[in-house]
């Protein structure tokens, strides 16, 4: 019993902008029932049935990523062109608390289920729809995918180094952070409805989510008419808001090792200076603020000169010893199998998944002291609870499930 | 209509690790009492600043992280500052605290402290490792959690010889908040139902562990390491480039290549509608592709013909993109169907057309300078309860006396 296990959701998220959200919610113990089109074998997430498998392992239900996204959730089949399908949805969502999707915008309507209709069968309900540009304005035919959301909101272009194009997020940052944002609006639309008893729409933008989290460098613009696209920026690597150096990501040995440094003030500089002790650290051309940044070229040259004759883990050891912030660039491998941080933590719980056994996910970073999430059981097979989820929540005979098996509506 | 968090008492005592987080409560409609030591918040003293003038109130970092937060200033030191604020907390819903580990038990004003006086509270710890870690002793910024935590390691360039990156923004900072907001929301819908409170444990380095996408459950699921690449999802094994360069020296990005016959059609209509069709040379490889219905990507190894196809649809993406500004390959990119994005400055959302129309852009009036200021706006677009800001970050100490008057007397 979860604190969420008095919330139903009737969930027709994907991919992982959508579905990171409602993980979430039923790691927390809500009800989260995904929807699935049995004849697209679950393929409007794109996620199912592809890549990274488990060794010797394949096929529509052994997606490592799908699997991660939707561990404790249910998993029913749909074919929303059948009639009878359409009503077992009348029904699902009269019970619902929640209905959710990260479709592109104006898919949920086709189906037949717009906000409109759901409101019509459940007046206090929550709907939450999410994609790239929302569902009005002049881009609401625009289709997205992380990437594209990032690039738009202009979190692409302030990741970058100097006179370098722009480096970007390696991963959909705003899939992961477009699922938080969803899971905040769903929540807080709860609140609301706890307080006032009324239901409603969140439309969520993710490229506005993503513009929100432009931070500083929007009033640098708006207040000081400074723009981030401008000669020698950006250099995300730098700080300029706090200003601190050296603050960088600098060359350590071995190949493909690196290791980031931040000294905020002057007693952290004061603090590297004393581990480096070469001539160079005691130069009064570096000893305050503005004359590390004035001379930040030539300090970056010095360090990772410095830097690149040690092993990372050890010089992040010494300079953390003296309360200077610095770490390796952690590979996968190591944050996961050998930072004591994340395994005395449980941040990789070991689910139990139907077809693929006994595998390891992303837990949360967060734990409750009386109502903690838990992570158990692994993501659906496709159309793996229809029985029970029919049966027991919908209150269908097993005779009435049996045709609906028999004549393709599930 | 007043935001879905009205009522709802915050205590916050957070530098940057925790208030965004404040700022995502308090613009959704929570009262968000900012507690200050005497002399202010340290992010006060934060670049940007207000025609480049430093000063407590002219910082656009704590303008931009405290909007709709009252201000509160207490000096924990002091008993009888501490006792106001042991009172504050007996009648708040939550606290917000981003304290080094320890140093709330040392004042006094840690979870076992106030759950006893206020059963109802809901303590939100932010640290940079968890409470009880072997790691908090470790000073960190938002580029360490960024590089210690997983991010910094699938972001950055094709050239391994350039660093690894860290994404602009503080999202290392920013991630921890999304997390503390969401279990806090948790915990608030938990406590409708058995009326109690509780601790809630937000460790930052473990919420960009579970930040990296591909990274860790590539590892998780068969143990293989993503590589970095420039613009575009860090890999096992090297993809193509999606950024490009676009004629006005701005960069664009394409989402995957032309695979159905429909993307063909589409792509060569667009060529023509340009009327660049005759100078793409390989135009007669997309007829193909036409012809063809679907490219089956699994074919594109020991099939010449279908990678020449499968090529030619992206290098006509490429080369059309080259020929217009990113903005006009973005939107008529868009308009012919095709997944692409102009990789705009941040500032440049403030002009266009889509985030102007939805109502992003909003101003913040401040009195003092007789002046407004565009803000970012809302994250989400409620139906009822919206998002608003409703006053600019408080001076320091703006709301010392009408907060505190219950409790003086």
């Amino acid at each position: 019993m979860g604190p969420l296990s008095h919330v139903r959701v009737c969930d027709f998220t994907g991919q992982l902008a959508g579905a990171g959200a409602t993980k979430f919610l039923a790691a927390f113990g809500a009800q989260v029932i995904r929807i699935e089109d049995p004849v697209a074998e679950g393929r409007w997430d794109i996620l199912r049935g592809i890549p990274p498998f488990r060794p010797g392992q394949s096929g529509l239900d052994a997606g490592g990523a799908f699997n991660n996204h939707n561990v404790e959730k249910l998993g029913i089949t749909l074919n929303l062109r059948t009639a009878k399908a359409r009503e077992v949805l009348r029904r699902l969502v009269a019970v619902s608390d929640c209905v959710t999707e990260n479709f592109a915008a104006g898919v949920l309507e086709r189906l037949g289920f717009g906000y409109e209709e759901l409101k019509r069968l459940r007046p206090d309900i929550i709907y939450v729809s999410n994609c790239g540009f929302g569902h009005r304005g002049p881009y609401r035919s625009y289709k997205t995918w992380g990437p594209i959301v990032q690039a738009v909101s202009g979190l692409t272009f302030s990741s970058g180094l100097r006179d370098e194009p722009p480096a970007g997020w390696g991963y959909s940052y705003m899939d992961h952070t477009g699922a938080y944002y969803m899971a905040m609006a769903i929540l807080m639309a709860l609140y609301h409805r706890n307080r006032t008893g009324e239901g409603q729409w969140v439309d969520l933008a993710t490229t506005e989510a993503g513009a929100v989290l432009n931070g500083p460098a929007l009033l640098d613009y708006t207040v000081n008419g400074r723009a981030l696209r401008r000669p020698g920026s950006p250099n995300s690597n730098r700080s300029q808001y706090p200003r601190m150096a050296p603050h960088g990501i600098y060359p350590a040995e071995g190949e493909d090792c690196w290791l980031a440094i931040a000294c905020r003030d002057d007693r952290d500089w004061g603090a590297l200076a004393a581990i480096v002790a070469e001539p160079w650290s005691d130069n009064p051309r570096f000893a305050t603020v503005d004359s590390r940044v004035e001379h930040e070229d030539e300090l970056d040259r010095l360090v990772s000169a410095w830097s690149c004759q040690r092993a990372a883990g050890e010089t992040a050891a010494l300079l953390q010893a003296q309360g200077v912030p610095a770490a390796p660039v952690q590979r996968p491998e190591n944050r996961i199998e050998r930072d004591p941080n994340t395994r005395e933590w449980g941040l990789w719980p070991t689910v139990e998944h139907s077809a693929m056994g006994e595998v390891r996910v992303d837990g949360l970073p967060v734990h409750l002291s009386r109502t903690d999430w838990q992570m158990r059981r692994g993501g659906p097979c496709l159309g793996e609870h229809n029985d029970f989820v029919l049966g027991e929540v919908l209150g269908y005979s097993a005779e009435e499930i049996a045709a609906f098996r028999s004549e393709g509506v599930i | 209509m007043s935001g879905p968090l009205t009522g709802l008492t915050v205590v916050e005592l957070c530098d940057e690790l925790g208030e965004w987080a404040g700022k995502l409560l308090a613009d959704m409609g929570a009262t968000v009492v900012k507690v200050e030591p005497p002399g202010g918040s340290r992010t006060r003293g934060y670049e940007p600043f207000l025609e480049d003038v430093p000063g407590p109130e002219r910082s656009l970092w704590f303008w931009h992280y405290n909007t709709n937060k009252q201000s509160v200033v207490l000096d924990l030191d002091d008993s009888a500052d501490r006792a106001m604020l042991v009172a504050l907390l007996a009648d708040a819903d939550v606290l917000l605290e981003d304290a080094p580990p320890g140093r709330m038990a040392k004042l006094g004003l840690d979870w076992s402290d106030l759950e006893l006086r206020n059963p109802k509270l809901i303590y939100v710890s932010m640290t940079p490792f968890g409470r009880d870690s072997t790691r908090n002793a470790e000073a960190f910024t938002d580029l360490t959690l960024l590089a210690g935590g997983g991010p910094a390691w699938s972001c950055g360039y094709d050239d391994h010889s350039l660093p690894p990156v860290r994404g602009g923004g503080n999202q290392g900072y920013h991630t921890a908040c999304h997390y503390a907001v969401m279990s806090l929301l948790v915990a608030l819908l938990e406590r409708d139902v058995s009326g109690r409170g509780q601790l809630i444990d937000v460790n930052a380095h473990a919420a960009n562990n579970v930040t990296t996408e591909a990274a860790s459950y590539t590892w998780l699921v068969n143990r293989q390491t993503v590589q970095r690449q420039t613009g575009r999802h860090a890999s096992v094994h090297p993809s193509t480039p999606t950024q490009i360069l676009c004629a006005d020296g701005r960069y664009a990005t394409t989402g995957l290549p032309p695979r159905r016959g429909e993307d063909f059609a589409r792509l060569l209509g667009w060529l023509d509608d340009l009327g660049i069709k005759e100078a793409f040379e390989q135009s007669p490889l997309l007829e193909l592709g036409i012809a063809r219905g679907r490219i089956d990507l699994a074919k594109l190894q020991e099939d010449p013909e279908t990678a020449a196809i499968f090529g030619a649809g992206r290098d006509c993406v490429n080369f059309i993109a080259s020929q217009l500004p990113a903005y006009r390959f973005f939107s008529e990119g868009q308009q012919h169907g095709f997944q692409v994005g102009v990789i705009y400055s941040p500032e440049e959302v403030f002009q266009d057309p889509h985030f102007q129309a939805r109502g992003f852009p909003v101003e913040v009036h401040y009195p003092e300078l007789e002046r407004s200021f565009l803000y970012p706006g809302a994250p989400y677009a409620f139906e009822k309860s919206k998002w608003a800001i409703r006053r600019r970050a408080p001076l320091l100490g703006e709301h010392t006396e009408e907060v505190l008057a219950p409790y003086r007397a």
